[in-house]
């Protein structure tokens, strides 16, 4: 018979997994660090490589030469930005026109929730304009997007110009089988998302944008150009987008492919690529750059418009124009001839891209780890939480298995037979009343943690004006202090806990409620890190070792001291400060507390103008997890 | 590759042999036999030229094709005695920067697509079943004059592939497959009909050797781009068409039927001897 199939076996097995629970939990946290960390090496990370046959090799013409035309139009759209203020839309359709494009324009606005610091506008308004250069011999069934937005501080104006100049050179061809749309957005990104909803027809996000008068086909792939100079150093590539959706890694090897034909220098999260992969230095490079992708990821912040396309299943990429202070620069031509090369090999295509990854980690630009070998490193912290829920589970049934045995002991030697025993339990035993004690003590601590969670949610946006009001703070501060004060009022919980539940639970309901709680925190994560696998996997990382150690007895202030430091709000910070040692910028703890404020602010104004996830899950699901938790460690 | 096969007058069997530099006598004897074949007295010839393979980046096909088409009607057998079949549209397709061309060699010197290409079967009208009608003759009587293959006992026949292969099949239009017993039958089907006199069979796939393994019918010579667990390469890649123009085994062919005047001396075993490069 097999192992789970044999009652024998089977309890043969429960038994050891119960009698080496701590040691098991122990070597399988151990061994889901040590997995991750392993991801940059050797055996785990794969070169890349192209999968689509018909995109083949680069084997193409580049012949865009139009690099003093893309100054020039650059230097008037910069001119024409100044001299108006907001994006030069006049200008912009009659250069546009002139080229050879079909132009459309966009107006859109939208009320953002709380006014942002850095720009202090609480109403955006704002014009998109786009222009379709509709393809000779085809049907317009399908596009390919190049997009530039445009932003109050980031003018942008270089990638303008080498827009348009790109776009008077595709006008020339007569190869184009889909359509090519040149769109130049307003406001960043929030132009970004009211275009992509009106050519989509949904509204995800509640901004008011009028219906597009041109649309092209359906988009296939998207390019988002972001340069600040007129010649450039490096190009770099941004991949993650809007909670940690990852385009197909085909065009990211598109992308290099063509950097390495042109011999432009690429980078990935602003590092360059190792050269020396057999020896040791290669990978530990590899492991920074990793890190640094599994914490952009886990942000869920779109990096760049790209982000924003992933949404709608268009596999996109972002590049950015880097001039650093190296000797050997690269002139608008050489991007220029890159973009047409990748535009070229893309107009190719006849079915969406889909034979690549979709889920993968880059430890640098040419070598990636698939899903099938990263994901074991969260299997095993989750695994940790599985050996709990299996060790409290017989706890709490050997506990109340043997106090029904020793009552019905009592009922015995009190003389009362088994017949009468059954027709007495079934009338008012104390049994159901204890049960039903301990099922009040574990629904009011679920109840009272999602309910401030829920307010955790609700009240910082509702309540800024109430706040502003009081206190001598702007909007954004007050909702930002209104997050940090109900966050840490949460800590006071207990206490409040325990008035609601005024009998006195019996000694064993805690268990019941950090079972609940384990469960609850487990399916969270599987179901987080199924879709964002590095945001799954910090949570784990942080929470499972505080999860799995907590209990009411023991020394309590460690206790406290180890699940604050594992909370979300800490992970938060945390990342932080990783995230700016990683880019070997190292903050002081001043600003690393103002970037935590910012960050904060942030993450609740993406949920209301792109609907990313972060703050909604950890407010409504992590967040009252964790209170569990702290309620576990505080029972009296 | 050649498999040539003499034994006796009876031509009983067929098989496929590697022709390799073994000795002089068995060269010399194979030799012999080839300089034998295609002078036993046919009347008249036709050519079936097959395409199967459909998408941009399958270019080289058609253009392969298309140049056996052109070296075939330029030596003489008229549009009437051939049938071209092409699984898809080249020469107008969007993204051919050179409309209405299908060129063979880069830099775009030879344009094989010309002015009075007629194609018989186009585009999904390629199928298996559509060759192996045309090759055995059973089709419905509503198929016009140029779709027919009209020969007869007295005819020797060409049969041209070309597409992606592998061991034992060959691939039609991503979706079917034609494998090389159903076409060993066909042939024996021929055979049967008396519908060819003498067969030459080239085929330009990978391991397009696989596909002659089965014949088991007479009087036919078999060339293949590749042995079983080889693949036939590309050539020609051309940056501004953006896709390789032919495959290597035809270009060397097309190289050798360009040079071949009504005043040439070059016969079989020079064609034979191409593949040796």
């Amino acid at each position: 018979m097999g192992l789970l199939s044999d009652p024998v076996r089977r309890r043969a097995l429960a038994r050891l997994v119960l009698r080496l629970n701590a040691p098991l939990c122990v070597l399988s946290y151990v061994a889901g660090i040590t997995w991750f960390l392993a991801l940059a090496f050797p055996p785990l990370t794969q070169r890349t490589y192209m999968s689509e046959n018909a995109m083949g090799s680069t084997m193409v013409e580049e012949q865009f030469v139009g690099g003093d035309r893309a100054r020039s139009f650059a230097r008037d759209f910069a001119a024409h930005r100044r001299k108006s203020g907001a994006l030069p839309v006049a200008w912009l359709e009659r250069t546009m026109r002139s080229v050879g494009l079909e132009v459309y324009t966009q107006s859109f606005s939208r009320k953002l929730p709380f006014p942002d610091e850095t720009h202090e506008r609480y109403m955006v308004s704002g014009i998109n304009v786009y222009g379709i250069l509709r393809a000779p011999r085809a049907a317009s069934t399908e596009s390919l997007v190049l997009t530039v937005p445009c932003g109050p501080e980031s003018t942008n104006s270089q990638a303008v110009g080498l827009m348009l100049a790109l776009a008077a050179h595709f006008r020339g061809q007569i190869y184009w089988a889909k359509d090519i749309i040149f769109l130049v957005t307003e406001h960043d990104l929030l132009g970004s998302e009211a275009w992509l909803e009106a050519y989509h027809d949904v509204n995800v996000t509640g901004v008011q944008s009028s219906p597009l008068q041109g649309r092209a086909g359906a988009i296939q792939a998207a390019v988002a150009l972001e340069l600040s100079s007129d010649v450039v150093t490096s190009l770099d590539v941004a991949v993650e987008g809007l909670n940690g959706q990852l385009p197909n890694l085909d065009l990211l090897n598109l992308f290099q492919t063509f950097c390495q034909k042109g011999g432009l220098l690429c980078t990935l999260q602003g590092k360059l690529q190792p050269q020396d992969w057999p020896s040791v230095d290669g990978p530990l490079q590899g492991v920074q750059t990793l890190l640094l992708m599994v914490l952009q990821q886990a942000s869920g912040h779109p990096h760049g418009a790209h982000g924003l396309f992933l949404r709608y299943r268009v596999e996109a990429l972002t590049l950015r124009g880097i001039n650093s202070f190296r000797q050997y620069k690269y002139d608008l031509v050489a991007v220029g001839k890159a973009l047409e090369g990748m535009f070229r090999k893309l107009n190719h295509l006849l079915e969406r891209l889909h034979q690549s990854f979709f889920f993968y980690l880059l430890p640098a630009l040419s070598r990636f780890v698939s899903i099938g070998l990263y994901m074991p490193a969260a299997g095993f912290l989750l695994l940790v939480l599985g050996l709990k829920i299996s060790s409290a589970a017989r706890c709490l049934f050997v506990a109340s298995l043997s106090h029904a045995l020793e009552l019905w002991m009592q009922l015995h030697e009190a003389g009362v037979g088994p017949e009468q025993a059954g027709r007495t339990s079934g009338s008012s035993p104390p049994l159901p009343a204890t049960q039903r004690v301990g099922l009040a003590s574990l629904v009011a601590p679920l109840l009272i943690s999602q309910a401030v969670g829920l307010a955790l949610y609700v009240l910082p946006v509702l309540g800024q004006h109430v706040a502003a009001q009081h206190f001598p703070v702007a909007e954004a501060e007050a909702v930002v202090l209104t997050l940090l004060a109900v966050y840490a009022a949460g800590l006071a919980l207990p206490h409040s806990t325990h008035w609601v539940a005024s009998t006195q639970a019996p000694d064993r309901s805690w268990m019941a409620l950090k079972l609940v709680a384990l469960i609850y925190l487990a399916l969270q994560l599987a179901c987080i890190t199924l879709t964002n696998f590095s945001l799954g996997f910090l949570l784990a990382a942080t929470m499972v070792p505080g999860a799995a150690l907590t209990k009411p007895s023991g020394p309590r202030p460690l206790c406290a001291a180890l699940l604050v430091l594992t909370s979300p709000a800490a992970t938060l910070l945390g990342g932080l400060f990783l995230w700016q040692q990683l880019q070997e910028a190292p903050l002081s703890p001043a600003e690393g507390w103002r970037l935590f404020l910012a960050a904060l602010a942030q993450g609740v104004l993406e949920h209301h103008t792109y609907g990313a996830l972060l703050f909604p899950l950890l407010a409504l699901g992590l967040y009252p997890c964790w209170l569990l938790f702290w309620n576990v460690l505080f029972w009296k | 590759m050649v498999d040539t096969c003499f034994l006796g007058r009876g031509f009983t069997t067929l098989v496929g042999l590697l022709l390799l530099p073994f000795g002089s006598l068995a060269a010399s004897q194979i030799e012999d036999q080839a300089e034998q074949f295609f002078r036993s007295g046919h009347t008249n010839n036709w050519a079936v030229l097959v395409c199967t393979s459909r998408f941009w980046f399958n270019y080289r096909h058609v253009a392969n094709t298309l140049s056996v088409y052109r070296s075939v009607k330029r030596l003489g057998i008229p549009d009437s005695h051939i049938v071209l079949m092409l699984a898809d549209d080249m020469a107008c397709n969007p993204r051919n920067p050179k409309p209405a061309t299908v060129f063979s060699h880069k830099n775009m010197e030879l344009n094989v697509y010309g002015d009075d290409v007629e194609v018989d079967y186009r585009s999904y009208e390629v199928t298996v079943e559509n060759f192996l009608r045309v090759l055995t003759g059973r089709i419905p009587s509503s198929t016009p004059r140029s779709k027919r293959l009209l020969s007869d006992d007295r005819s020797n026949i060409l049969i041209y592939m070309t597409g992606h292969g592998g061991n034992g099949f060959l691939k039609f239009q991503d979706s079917e497959e034609i494998t090389n017993i159903e076409l060993a039958d066909a042939f024996e089907q021929m055979w049967q009909k008396r519908r060819y006199n003498e067969l030459l069979f080239i085929i330009d796939t990978c391991q397009g050797a696989s596909m002659y393994e089965r014949f088991y019918s007479p009087n036919i010579m078999a060339l293949a781009s590749s042995q079983v667990g080889e693949d036939s390469l590309s050539h020609q890649p051309d940056p501004a068409i953006g896709v390789h123009l032919m495959d290597r085994y035809t270009f060397y062919v097309l190289e050798f039927l360009e040079e071949i005047n009504p005043a040439s001396q070059t016969n079989m075993n020079d064609l034979v001897s191409i593949c040796l490069i």
